[in-house]
């Protein structure tokens, strides 16, 4: 049977409002039905004392175990600083073309850089990187459109510039990849 | 649409390789990954990758033995090393050896993503000059140089062997020989063909302006000097300078030229700081050099300077047999230009070409088949296209009284000494037709 959901994993403290809304734009671009879930996992193995932040590639395999057979995708959703190896933070991670992903929203708040708090702001760029880690789990890769959502991203900044949504190119790929994945 | 960037990473670490080959497949980049040296450098050996970026800390063969490895293999490869420890030494160590660059882990995304985004520029850059490059020797490829008949495989090999010398040549050859495309032919095959070729036609110039043009000048050498001007010398640096019609110089250029030759340095008009340039000299007339050697009007030193080595380009009524494919290019060339389905020329009409003696060369052959393809039906052209029979003008015409009497006895032979008709169809009254009857001298026996 077809898998027809994308579930969003909360990790962390997060409104139930503030998942709703991300929710919303979830299913509002990617046209499944998301469903929300919370789950409470030991976050401390995951830690790097020496970095003092959170291995990514570690979170994204512990999200892939704990997801729900009928989740055609999931995401979780977290709040921590997030790091691989070879980089020195990432704002998230999924595996391209596969079911997982990881976002997190630690260092999308303006208090972060200095700046006075907005959390419509925060929710934006959130929703942005949870958008844009769906998006690879469907096999897209990063655009070259400067406002679309798969447009790479390695500073806050960067992620403002974009839409909320896919560009139109990558909407239409993103319509090939879903179609292919039904039969698959 | 461009092609996919390929990298490779070599890194002994798994989670390193996966994370970036992820990150950079994310990206769009076509990834292999590598855990050791030796497995990189078969990779590459097989592979063509774009981009390297090698541990620098790896068991068995580290990052810099692979970096010279690589150079060796690949002296334009790309190579970025990543190492754990930032050592100065190493990374100076690195670079010397050939590596575009040096990051430490762990990457600052944005560091990297910059360093493959300024890499993928240079390899952007090299293939779009590698592509110029080749555009290059095909635009100078001079195609027009065709020719099968001895005379021209003689003048091609000489083109051949003197263009990889420096000496100066000097191509002699009546007009309309195409003595410039022998002087591109060498510019094109010689080891100065990335560097200008640089055309002065000396008989359009007057003294004062042709010292200008090769010499250049300082702001304010002559009135309307409003700038500072590089001279035809400078500019083709590196190079190679045309002067064509040199037998026009005058003696006192003759003298000027003679010495920038010898020293290759000169100063530009109005100015006084010696400037040097490294340029080859091809030059061409249609004059007798060594005849006006003897009656010096040339001077014997700059004739000697120049005629190291003399290409004489025949006329084309030496080399008849070209003619065929010489027609055939240039019908080729027209209809290409003039966007017209590619025509033939009939037997008739290419065996008048093969009788006339072409006075004008290969410029007058060009001339008409490009006339003829502009006139014509569009299918072949005929004898009527060519300007011979009625239209042409004969070799003995030399002035317009000439040309009148010519003309008005083919129009009286036309209609037979109709007096009348003839009139009507030179649109002139009976008298004036009787007057230059008269003073022609014409009659119907003629």
């Amino acid at each position: 049977m077809t898998q027809q959901n994308i579930t969003l994993v909360s990790f962390g403290y997060f409104g139930k409002h503030f998942l709703e809304k991300i929710a919303e734009a979830v299913k509002r671009e990617f046209a499944y039905q998301v469903i929300i879930k919370e789950s409470h996992i030991d976050l401390s193995e995951f830690f790097d004392p020496g970095r003092r932040q959170y291995n990514g590639n570690k979170m994204l395999i512990a999200v892939d175990k704990i997801s729900d057979e009928g989740a055609l995708k999931t995401i979780g959703l977290f709040s921590v600083d997030l790091f691989i190896p070879i980089l020195t933070y990432i704002f998230g991670q999924a595996v391209l073309n596969g079911n997982t992903g990881i976002a997190s929203l630690y260092r999308l708040s303006n208090e972060r850089y200095g700046i006075e708090p907005d959390d419509n702001l925060l929710l934006e760029r959130f929703t942005k990187e949870v958008v844009h880690e769906l998006g690879h789990t469907f096999g897209l890769i990063h655009c070259s459109s400067p406002t679309c959502v798969m447009r790479s991203s390695t500073y806050v900044e960067d992620i403002d510039q974009k839409n909320p949504g896919l560009c139109n190119s990558c909407h239409a790929q993103l319509e090939i990849r879903q179609g292919s994945q039904m039969y698959t | 649409m461009a092609r996919k960037i390929s990298l490779l990473v070599v890194d002994d670490e798994e989670s390193v390789r996966d994370s970036l080959s992820n990150w950079f497949i994310e990206d769009g980049y076509h990834v292999e990954c590598a855990e050791n040296a030796k497995k990189a450098l078969l990779l590459i050996e097989s592979s063509q990758f774009d981009i390297i970026l090698a541990d620098i800390k790896m068991p068995g063969m580290d990052g810099l033995e692979m970096l010279r490895r690589i150079k060796a293999l690949k002296q334009d490869a790309i190579v970025i090393v990543m190492t754990a420890f930032a050592s100065v030494n190493t990374a100076v160590m690195a670079l010397k050896d050939g590596a575009y660059d040096y990051i430490t882990k762990p990457f600052d995304p944005d560091d990297l993503s910059h360093l493959i985004r300024n890499a993928s520029k240079q390899i952007a850059l090299s293939q779009e000059n590698e592509t110029l490059k080749n555009k290059v020797t095909l635009l100078e490829n001079v195609e027009d140089l065709i020719g099968n008949s001895d005379a021209m495989k003689k003048v091609l090999k000489q083109v051949e062997s003197v263009a990889q010398s420096n000496s100066s040549v000097i191509i002699t050859g009546e007009s309309g020989t195409g003595k410039e495309l022998i002087a591109r032919a060498i510019h094109a095959n010689s080891s100065r063909k990335y560097y200008p070729l640089v055309s002065v036609h000396c008989g359009a110039l007057t003294e004062s302006l042709l010292e200008s043009e090769l010499f250049g000048h300082e702001k304010g050498a002559f009135t309307g000097a409003m700038y500072n001007r590089k001279g035809r010398f400078e500019m083709a640096d590196s190079g190679t300078i045309f002067l064509d019609e040199i037998a026009t110089i005058s003696s006192k250029m003759q003298i000027e030229l003679l010495r920038v030759l010898e020293t290759k340095t000169f100063i530009r008009v109005g100015g006084n700081k010696e400037t040097s340039s490294d340029f080859r000299v091809i030059c061409a007339t249609n004059r007798d050099l060594k005849s006006m050697v003897e009656q010096g009007t040339f001077r014997e030193d700059l004739f000697y300077r120049l005629n190291v080595v003399n290409i004489n380009v025949p006329p084309l009524r030496e080399r008849v047999e070209d003619i065929p494919l010489l027609v055939d290019y240039f019908i080729k060339k027209y209809c290409t230009t003039m966007n017209k389905p590619l025509i033939t020329i009939d037997d008739a009409a290419m065996q008048r070409l093969g009788e006339y003696p072409f006075p004008g060369n290969i410029r007058e052959l060009e001339n008409m088949i490009e006339r003829a393809i502009v006139i014509g039906n569009g299918k072949k052209i005929t004898l009527k296209d060519l300007p011979f029979g009625k239209e042409m003008i004969d070799n003995s015409i030399e002035s317009l009284d000439d040309f009148e009497k010519t003309f008005i006895r083919q129009i009286l032979n036309k209609y037979s000494w109709n007096i009348t008709r003839t009139a009507k169809a030179l649109k002139v009254d009976r008298v004036t037709l009787y007057n230059k009857i008269k003073k022609y001298e014409l009659k119907p026996d003629e």
